[in-house]
């Protein structure tokens, strides 16, 4: 039995520009008071817009009912468990928004004096207290974007550094576990990628990359705990081995939700590292942003951080542009500060002990999973695995059902899928991570559901290849969408002729 | 389970390419194309691109993923199989054949002597499972 509810299963929605009707509008203005004059003469014809064809024409109460009943559309965090694995689809906490509407935080302006700015300052520097104290590095640059916009300043941090010694070196290393994110921040910053493959136990094989660092490699990219969800225990060893070369460890932190208040990179030989605020700390995700990619580096790297950096003058918060090794700004003013808010707000709501906790609960909670799950679907990595798990669809696959077929079928249970096919290192890949966000009564009703559909593929395959069925679409042709897609909706008639 | 022409040489990137007369023919094997699963775009380079052996011709996008195709010899692009960016699909259905992605002018023989015979492909796609 389906257990959970869904919403509107038999409703549909036209596309606005469907429900338009000729002369409908969502304003009135009063009549012109003041002669009326021809625009094009005004300001030059080609600076007048035609008129856009079918562009729809809709009373204000029907285009907010229509985005409002697409809104209950859609699946989220706060209707439910959102398994995706290395996403983090974790919980954004109601405090988090509390403190940033709060008008001070609200509504201070980038451009105010720092004299008026003390407040924003002072959050600014206390999320960077609590990034230092979390990672175990020296200082940290809060102005990054998001994840990737992170890993390009850190890279970039990384051949300032190398510059300033003589020589940028060519190389940068990256294990084929890792997001896809870092060979294109390698290439962008202007280095060759060169892969290594993981050990039989989904580990960076010490051995091998030895071999591979000489005095052009710049720096390793490693993602720890990895995208297997399985904690690097050869870091010590591996930073060794960089450093020895005169070589950086750069972590990739998006999945520092697994070590909060249990180990520091800053600890374990990193040298610089991104952490994903949205990922770990709670911030709204997805979207498109606005996200945050606090890098943190070590004393050596310090000197190269973005202007400005936030520094002390006569008892008060002060912005410092003078400092000649910087790389320069990476984004304008100081990061997206609503966000940096909500993270602080998130931390300071758990303190130490409720952060360790989070962490612990997402590893249990993954770990729970696995154990449940681990009789129905295989596990190609055995390695013990931290706070997501990756199983592959080799038993299914034997009876024609792959990893996304399973995902899709989850949608009729009521779930978001997991992620599918990634990382690519395991052969139709589903990868979940629960995150702590969920209670034992979800993370249950989400088991039952996998088992149910394992099930369902011994005795019916066929159904299965045929979901989602409880859903206003059904199974999607996605080879035709991506081969001949339909970017543009386009009148059945042009709306000149059906106002005839 | 597929079969590899004896005539062509492989990769591990899972490249084939067929030399003919100082001129190579390169394509993707038809291990390469199920495992990508539906192939719905394909990049190639201009002609007249001086290629290095290893380094990346071009890219194929399948639904599940991107991939870089790597050359399997140095040369320089003399004919690229336009006809498959309007029918990617092709790269699924003859990946041996029609479906050949560029032909290159190699600068010398050697380097194909170097890449696997098709048993040896057949071994290495047989162990990779």
């Amino acid at each position: 039995m389906i257990r959970k509810v869904r919403q509107h299963i038999s409703q549909n929605e036209a596309l606005i520009f469907e429900e338009s009707s000729p002369g409908k509008s969502g304003y009135q203005l009063p009549p012109l008071d003041v002669p009326a004059i021809d625009p094009a003469a005004a300001l030059g014809k080609q600076n007048v817009r035609d008129e856009i064809e079918g562009f729809p024409e809709i009373s204000e109460v029907e285009t907010i009912r229509h985005f409002t009943r697409l809104s209950t559309w859609n699946y989220a965090i706060d209707l439910g468990l959102y398994p995706l694995g290395s996403c983090t689809m974790k919980y954004n906490p109601r405090v988090n928004e509390f403190v940033a509407r709060l008008d001070g935080l609200a509504w201070a302006h980038p451009y105010q004096p720092e004299s008026l700015s003390q407040g924003a300052l002072q959050v600014i520097s206390d999320l960077e207290a609590a990034m230092l104290e979390i990672t175990g590095m020296d200082a940290v640059t809060l102005q990054p974007a998001a994840g990737a916009h992170g890993e390009f300043t850190g890279i970039l941090l990384v051949r300032a550094l190398l510059e300033s010694r003589g020589n940028p070196r060519k190389r940068i290393l990256v294990p084929d576990s890792a997001h896809g994110t870092n060979p294109a921040t390698a290439a962008m910053a202007g280095y060759t990628v060169q892969n290594i493959k993981s050990n039989e136990q989904g580990l960076m094989d010490v051995e091998a990359l030895a071999r591979f660092v000489d005095e052009d490699v710049a720096a390793l990219m490693v993602t720890n705990p990895n995208t297997l969800g399985v904690f690097e225990e050869n870091i010590v060893q591996c930073a060794k081995i960089l450093h020895d070369k005169g070589a950086m460890v750069y972590m990739d932190g998006a999945n520092m939700n697994a070590l909060v208040g249990l180990a520091r990179p800053g600890d374990f030989g990193v040298d610089v590292m991104h952490i994903n605020l949205h990922k770990t700390f709670s911030t709204p995700h997805g979207g498109g942003g606005p996200g945050g990619g606090p890098v943190a580096v070590k004393s050596w790297l310090e000197p190269f951080l973005p202007i400005p950096r936030l520094a002390r003058k006569n008892d008060q918060w002060h912005l410092d542009y003078d400092r000649p090794q910087s790389i320069g700004r990476v984004r304008a003013f100081y990061g997206n500060f609503g966000v940096l808010v909500r993270a602080l707000a998130y931390i300071l709501a758990h303190g130490c002990d409720g952060l360790r906790n989070a962490t612990l609960d997402a590893l249990l909670n993954a770990n729970y999973i696995r154990h449940k799950l681990a009789p129905y679907f295989d596990l190609p990595y055995t390695s013990p695995n931290m706070h997501e798990v990756v199983f592959s669809d080799e038993r299914q696959a034997k009876r024609g059902v792959k990893t996304g077929d399973i995902a899709k079928r989850l949608i009729d249970y009521g779930f978001h899928p997991y992620t599918v096919s990634f990382p690519t290192i395991v052969h139709g890949a589903l990868m979940i991570e629960p995150t702590e966000t969920e209670s034992l009564r979800e993370i249950d009703l989400f088991i039952d559901s996998m088992i149910s559909i394992a099930k369902e593929i011994e005795t019916d395959p066929k159904m299965v290849l045929g979901a989602p069925y409880d859903t206003r679409t059904n199974k999607v042709d996605e080879v035709g969408a991506a081969r001949r897609p339909v970017v543009r909706w386009k009148p059945e008639r042009p709306a000149s002729k059906a106002a005839d | 389970m597929s079969t590899y022409p004896e005539n062509f040489r492989y990769t591990k990137e899972h490249e084939w390419a067929h030399l003919e007369g100082g001129v190579a023919t390169i394509g993707i094997t038809d291990h390469a194309q199920a495992e990508l699963g539906d192939i719905v775009y394909v990049d190639l380079p201009k002609v007249g691109t001086k290629l290095e052996k290893g380094h990346s011709i071009g890219s194929v996008e399948s639904v599940k993923a991107v991939s870089d195709i790597y050359s399997p010899l140095t040369g320089e692009v003399i004919e690229v199989n336009e006809g498959l960016a309007s029918t990617p699909e092709q790269l699924n259905h003859d990946p041996h054949g029609a479906a050949w992605l560029v032909k290159l002018r190699v600068t010398g023989d050697d380097e194909i002597k170097k890449l696997m015979s098709a048993s040896e492909y057949q071994e290495y796609v047989g162990a990779e499972g």
